[in-house]
């Protein structure tokens, strides 16, 4: 069997390459918890309205009490509810979402807020914003007829904004408008 | 050697597959200037996403399925120099596949069935839709088996001896369709099909987009090897030279097939029912399929070089332009590697555990792979055109100048087509829509890039409708010159010798395949019948 010495360097070169690439990968999945999406959590989709979680009072922002962020959404053709929210920019926010029909697909352009929604799952996407400012979420799976249409809206203030908005005792809601007039 | 019925299965099989060809072309076009929103007449999700689903049906399924068939029974019965086996059984798998694909373009055309070529559960088609293509998959694994009962034929009666490389890279691709073609069917028929008819009332899409998966990625690479197989075995002839290494193209075809296998889940990166462990493991092995096309790209240019210093060039790049680029075959290699090199850039970004999530399902997605398919992939199903169809019909080929004008505006063509939407991929928009109804400033950025896209089209549909044309005309037109040619094969510039029987075999890889499938799919299959799933109940659209 033949093997070109110059074929055999290439393969090198291109085994390089790839445990370069590889490498880097790795280093940021082991070591600086850089993963895909994923956390294998079942939903019954048909009975979302009637769980604890996802019951509709308890959508959109929540702050825990020690003041970690998180955002509950359900996507149904062909809208994410709630239609908008308010978060804080340069914090971390857990996005919890779950399909109460088909397939859907969401993410925010110029930001790595993306996932897929399953029915029968539950998506879990943690992300922080740098930029204040309006951002729509868009759904990016063929979801019915209607899917040109459905997106939301998602401002990003400052973080100040946010705390100072925090402060004030009629803000301790989730009231996302409440917190706009405020700040004005 | 009388091989008139591998020439009419080649010509059938070719006549179907481009006939699907450029009637999904028109449909190209019509959704580009759908999606502009520039032609109010134009706009209607329903018939859009209906034109989406059988343009992408016709374009992934039928073209490919029904090329690689015709293709590969020419090949094997003039490289083996034996008749095709069982004719009867291959003209059998033709009505089978031919029938599913009269039976899935009935509810695809009436908007029954628009639910994308991918066909995601629990949006439901019509069951017609999902019984023809199973039918079309049972039709071409007809021709899986008659590829791989030759190959072992001849094994036997030409003992020790080097199975011809189109051959092997035919097999390889037959045993590589066979393995993945389980998993959709699998989906189809326990999942979709009882589903679609009522017998059962809800189904798990985290468990069918995982079977799906299976599929996914190897298909992609069924329908690349007939491009690579022409890369190896006709270009360097064509060019005037030799094939570099067959041991290396072999072996590059091998590693391709093992390793395409069980990579399927870097399309479910963004998914919420697999776990990242399993994510990165099918991550690492779409970088090992990085090697196979970087092997070939070396192998093939390197034939290239010789080629064109044997024809005089002279310098590191003087060998470029002494080339014969006016030899369709040679032209289309070219042409086929530079948009290899962007298409597979684009996908190495696809492939990236974490970059993914920037350009997960927007627009630059269908801009990579229409680089990958209708582009490196589909340029050489042309090329393979023109030099099989003067040799099956016994004619000229109607016009060798057209043919390359035909070959340079499909690669225009698709380069000012697929630039915008990798550009649009990064500007967030999202693929799989009709119009963009988005209240928001970002979309005005996206506009000049939907003009670019309607030219990119039309340039396309003009130059699939000059190759339809000259298939026809060549076939059919008046010309009473007899074409006397044959088709040749590259020979290695070493001659073959003491070559390994994992070389020239798929024993062993069949078992490699086994043992890498059950561990990058056993559990991420099974954990759904471990946990508790809820199904869904089908929706329309």
């Amino acid at each position: 069997m033949h093997i070109d010495p110059l074929e055999r360097k290439w393969v090198q070169v291109s085994l390089g390459m790839c445990a370069l690439f590889v490498s880097i990968i790795m280093l940021d999945a082991l070591f600086h918890g850089v993963n895909a999406p994923s956390n294998v959590e079942t939903i019954d989709s048909r009975k979302i309205h009637l769980s604890e979680e996802f019951g509709e009072d308890n959508l959109g922002v929540q702050v825990a009490e020690n003041g970690e962020i998180t955002v509950r959404l359900v996507a149904g053709r062909y809208a994410f509810f709630p239609k908008e929210i308010t978060i804080p920019a340069e914090t971390k926010i857990t996005f919890r979402w779950v399909s109460m029909d088909v397939l859907h697909g969401v993410h925010m352009p110029m930001t790595n807020m993306s996932t897929m929604i399953v029915p029968g799952y539950v998506s879990q996407v943690e992300s922080s914003f740098p930029r204040p400012g309006e951002y729509p979420m868009l759904c990016n799976e063929y979801c019915g007829l209607g899917h040109d249409h459905m997106w939301s809206k998602v401002s990003v203030i400052d973080r100040e904004e946010w705390d100072a908005s925090r402060a004030t005792p009629d803000a301790a809601t989730n009231d996302t408008t409440d917190e706009e007039q405020n700040n004005e | 050697m009388n091989d008139s019925t591998a020439k009419n299965l080649a010509l059938s099989h070719m006549w179907v597959a481009f006939s699907a060809f450029i009637l999904a072309c028109f449909m190209g076009e019509y959704q580009v200037l759908e999606r502009s929103g520039l032609f109010d007449s134009l706009s209607s999700p329903s018939v859009y996403f209906a034109s989406v689903s059988t343009h992408g049906v016709l374009m992934a399924f039928v073209l490919t399925t029904f090329f690689i068939m015709g293709f590969g029974y020419y090949t094997a019965s003039h490289s083996l120099k034996v008749p095709v086996w069982n004719p009867k059984l291959a003209w059998t798998g033709f009505a089978i596949a031919l029938s599913g694909v009269v039976m899935a373009a009935i509810p695809l055309l009436s908007g029954l069935a628009s639910v994308l070529y991918t066909f995601y559960p629990p949006v439901q088609a019509h069951v017609a839709f999902y019984m023809g293509a199973t039918l079309l998959v049972i039709g071409s694994w007809v021709w899986c088996v008659i590829m791989v009962v030759m190959f072992y034929q001849w094994k036997k009666a030409n003992p020790g001896q080097t199975v011809p490389l189109v051959m092997f890279a035919t097999t390889a691709n037959a045993l590589l369709w066979l393995w993945t073609s389980v998993g959709v069917a699998l989906e189809v028929l326990f999942q979709l099909i009882p589903w679609a008819l009522g017998w059962m009332d809800t189904l798990d899409p985290g468990l069918a987009r995982t079977l799906f998966a299976w599929t996914l990625h190897p298909i992609v690479y069924f329908w690349l090897i007939p491009a690579y197989t022409a890369f190896y075995v006709f270009a360097p002839k064509q060019a005037g030279a030799y094939l570099f290494s067959e041991e290396a193209a072999r072996m590059a075809l091998i590693v391709l097939v093992v390793f395409s296998l069980p990579i399927g889940f870097h399309h479910l990166y963004m998914d919420p029912e697999q776990a990242k462990g399993w994510k990165l493991l099918h991550g690492l092995g779409t970088f090992i399929v990085t090697l196979p096309t970087l092997v070939t790209g070396f192998t093939v240019i390197a034939s290239l070089e010789i080629a064109g210093r044997l024809r005089g060039g002279k310098g590191l790049f003087g060998w470029i332009g002494t080339l014969p680029w006016g030899n369709s075959m040679v032209l289309s290699v070219i042409l086929s590697l530079l948009m290899l090199i962007f298409g597979g850039f684009g996908g190495i970004v696809n492939a990236s555990y974490a970059m993914n999530t920037m350009i997960h399902n927007t627009a630059w997605v269908p801009g990579h792979f229409h680089l990958i398919f209708a582009g490196t992939t589909i340029i050489m199903y042309f090329a393979i055109a023109y030099y099989l169809w003067p040799i099956l019909v016994k004619k000229p080929l109607f016009s060798k100048s057209l043919a390359l004008v035909q070959l340079w505006t499909w690669f225009i063509g698709m380069s000012i087509m697929t630039t915008p939407w990798h550009v649009l991929g990064l500007l967030g928009q999202p693929r799989r829509i009709s119009s963009v109804q988005y209240n928001n400033l970002l979309t005005l950025s996206w506009e000049p890039y939907e003009l670019l896209m309607i030219l990119g089209g039309l340039v396309l549909l003009g130059s699939a409708c000059l190759f339809f044309y000259l298939l026809v005309k060549t076939q059919f037109g008046a010309s009473t010159e007899v074409f006397e040619g044959e088709v040749e094969y590259a020979e290695p510039l070493h001659a073959v010798k003491d070559l390994p029987e994992y070389l020239n075999d798929f024993k062993l890889w069949n078992k490699a395949i086994a043992v890498l499938m059950t561990i990058s799919f056993g559990i991420p299959i099974l954990q759904f019948f471990f946990m508790d799933t809820y199904g869904s109940s089908g929706w329309g659209y």
